[in-house]
C-alpha cells in the first residue's frame, strides 16, 4: 500500500501542478456555465437552465480529466522515469491504480465547483445536487480509464489531437448539452446513442431531477462502457510495460 | 572476491536481430564495471536485462544469487538503476523526487526522511532542495538522478551513460560522485566517453553486434592491443575483432 500511496500521490502532484490542467479543468467549465447563463438571463431556452445544463457540464468536464491523465501517462512513457520505475518493486497494478485513483477525487472536485458556481447563479439547492456529485463517479470512471487506454497507446502528441480536439468534440457535440440531439437527424442520433456520452448526461439530468427511475439504462450504458473500457486500458497497459 | 554478477548465455532476439549474444560475464562485488562499444552493440538491452526490464530469450544472469529470469521480483529489491535520459518526476521538487523513491521501496516515514537527508547531504543539494526538476540544470538533473537510484541502499547499480551532454564541469563533478561510491557498491556503467571509461572503471568490457569482444583493465587493453591510448586500443578492438584479428 506504501508504493501505491507514494506513486499515487506523484501523480495527483504532476496533474495539480500544471497549469493547464487548473485553467482547462476547473476554469473552463466554470466559464462556459457563466457564459451559457448569461445568454440565458437574456433569451431565456429550456436548455440552458441550470437544473438541466449544470449535470451536463460536470460531465463535460470530465473530458479534460481524460486528457490529463493520457498526457501524464504518455509523457511517463516517453521519459525515462518509467523505465526507472519499471526496475523498482512497484507491481503492475500499482501503475495502473496509481494512475487511476488519483483523477478520480480531481473529478469529484471539479463537479463540487461547478454545483458551487451553479448554486451562486441561482440553481435551488437540493439533496439530489449531492447524489448528483457522488453519482459522477460513474462517468469519471469511464472516462479515467480512457484516459489510461489513450496514455498507454498514444503518443503525447498523438493524446494531444486524439484527447484534446476529438473527445472533447464528441463530449460536447453527441451529449445533448447544449442543443436536443434529435435536431441532428436520425442517424446521428442513433450514433449518439450508441456511444457513452449522453448517457452519462441523462444519469446526471435524472438524479438532478430526483427521477431516480429514469437512471436506467443510462446507468447500464456508461457501466459498460466503463468496465469495457478498463480492460482494454489494462491489457493495453500491461502490453505496453512488457514492451518497454 | 565474491562476484555480484554472473551472466551466462544471456542472449536477446528482436525479432530478426540478435541484439545480444550468449554473453558470459562475471562482475565481482563492489567492481566498477563499465561496458563500452558503439551504438547497437547491445549495450543497453544487456543493462535492460539485467535490470528485468526486458526478459531475456534465452541464458540467464544471478545478481547477488538472484535469478533474473526466475525471481526478477527479488532482483528488483537489490538494484538500482539511473536511466540513459534524465528520468526524474519533472513537476516535483528535489527533495519530493527523493521521497518517491523512498515511497516505491516501502520505506516509513521516519526511513524515508533520513535516507533523503542523507541523499541531500552526500550529492550537495541542499541548496536546490525545494527547486521543482524540471528548473535544475542537466548536471543537476543528473546528479539528482544518480541521488535518486543510491536512496534505495541498492547492492549494485546500473549507470546508463550517466555524463551523456554534460559540460566538463559538470562531468568531472559527477564523476567525483562515482568515485565516491567505489567499493561500496557494484556499479555496472555503460558509456561512450573512452576517457571516462579509463578514469573510473576497475574493469572494462567492449562490446560489439551483441558480444563481448574483450575484458580487460584499461591498462591490459592497451597491451592486448599494443597501443599507447585507451581510445585507439578501443578502436582497434571494435574494428579487427571477429573481422579476421579474432582476439
Amino acid at each position: 500500500m506504501k508504493r501505491l500511496f507514494a506513486f499515487s500521490g506523484r501523480t495527483m502532484k504532476e496533474i495539480l501542478r500544471d497549469p493547464l490542467t487548473m485553467g482547462f479543468g476547473l476554469g473552463f467549465p466554470v466559464l462556459l456555465l457563466l457564459l451559457l447563463s448569461l445568454i440565458q438571463a437574456n433569451i431565456p431556452v429550456d436548455m440552458f437552465e441550470l437544473t438541466h445544463l449544470t449535470p451536463g457540464i460536470t460531465v463535460f468536464g470530465l473530458s479534460f480529466m481524460t486528457l490529463f491523465s493520457a498526457q501524464l501517462i504518455s509523457k511517463d512513457r516517453g521519459s525515462s522515469l518509467l523505465t526507472r520505475l519499471y526496475t523498482t518493486p512497484l507491481k503492475a497494478t500499482d501503475f495502473i491504480l496509481g494512475y487511476f485513483l488519483p483523477v478520480l477525487p480531481l473529478c469529484l472536485a471539479q463537479s463540487v465547483i461547478c454545483y458551487i458556481v451553479a448554486l451562486i447563479l441561482g440553481m435551488q439547492f437540493s439533496i439530489n445536487i449531492i447524489w448528483a456529485i457522488l453519482m459522477v463517479l460513474v462517468p469519471s470512471f469511464f472516462y479515467v480509464a480512457l484516459g489510461l487506454l489513450c496514455g498507454s497507446a498514444l503518443t503525447e502528441k498523438q493524446v494531444g489531437g486524439i484527447c484534446g480536439a476529438l473527445l472533447t468534440n464528441f463530449s460536447a457535440w453527441l451529449s445533448g448539452i447544449w442543443f436536443d440531439i434529435d435536431m441532428l437527424g436520425k442517424g446521428i442520433k442513433t450514433f449518439a446513442n450508441a456511444l457513452p456520452f449522453i448517457h452519462a448526461v441523462e444519469l446526471e439530468r435524472a438524479v438532478v431531477r430526483g427521477d431516480f427511475s429514469a437512471i436506467l439504462p443510462h446507468l447500464w450504458w456508461v457501466l459498460g462502457y466503463a468496465v469495457v473500457l478498463t480492460v482494454i486500458a489494462v491489457f493495453v497497459f500491461l502490453r505496453q510495460m512488457k514492451r518497454q | 572476491m565474491k562476484n555480484a554478477i554472473e551472466i551466462k548465455g544471456l542472449t536477446k532476439d528482436y525479432k530478426d536481430i540478435r541484439a545480444v549474444d550468449n554473453l558470459d560475464l562475471e562482475i565481482r562485488e563492489g567492481e566498477l564495471f563499465s561496458l563500452l562499444g558503439v551504438n547497437g552493440a547491445g549495450k543497453t538491452t544487456t543493462i535492460k536485462m539485467l535490470c528485468c526490464i526486458t526478459t531475456p530469450t534465452s541464458g540467464d544472469a544471478l545478481l547477488n544469487g538472484k535469478s533474473i529470469a526466475r525471481n526478477a521480483e527479488e532482483v528488483k529489491k537489490i538494484i538500482a538503476v539511473s536511466p540513459q535520459e534524465t528520468a526524474v518526476a519533472s513537476n516535483l521538487s528535489v527533495e519530493e523526487n527523493l521521497f518517491l523513491m523512498c515511497g516505491v521501496h516501502g520505506f516509513d516515514k521516519e526511513k524515508a526522511r533520513q535516507k533523503t537527508a542523507e541523499m541531500i547531504e552526500e550529492f550537495k543539494l541542499d541548496r536546490i532542495r525545494s527547486k521543482k526538476a524540471s528548473k535544475l540544470s542537466g548536471g543537476w538533473q543528473r546528479r539528482l538522478s544518480i541521488a535518486m537510484a543510491l536512496i534505495s541502499e541498492p547492492q549494485i547499480l546500473f549507470l546508463d551513460e550517466p555524463t551523456l551532454g554534460l559540460d566538463v564541469i559538470a562531468r568531472s563533478e559527477l564523476w567525483d560522485s562515482i568515485r565516491e561510491l567505489k567499493g561500496k557498491v557494484t556499479i555496472i556503467l555503460t558509456t561512450h566517453y573512452m576517457e571516462e571509461a579509463e578514469e573510473l572503471s576497475d574493469r572494462i568490457g567492449v562490446m560489439r553486434d551483441g558480444r563481448l569482444l574483450a575484458v580487460g583493465t584499461a591498462a591490459e587493453l592497451k597491451e592486448l592491443t599494443g597501443e599507447d591510448k585507451f581510445e585507439n586500443a578501443f578502436i582497434k578492438l571494435v574494428k579487427t575483432t571477429g573481422k579476421g584479428g579474432e582476439r
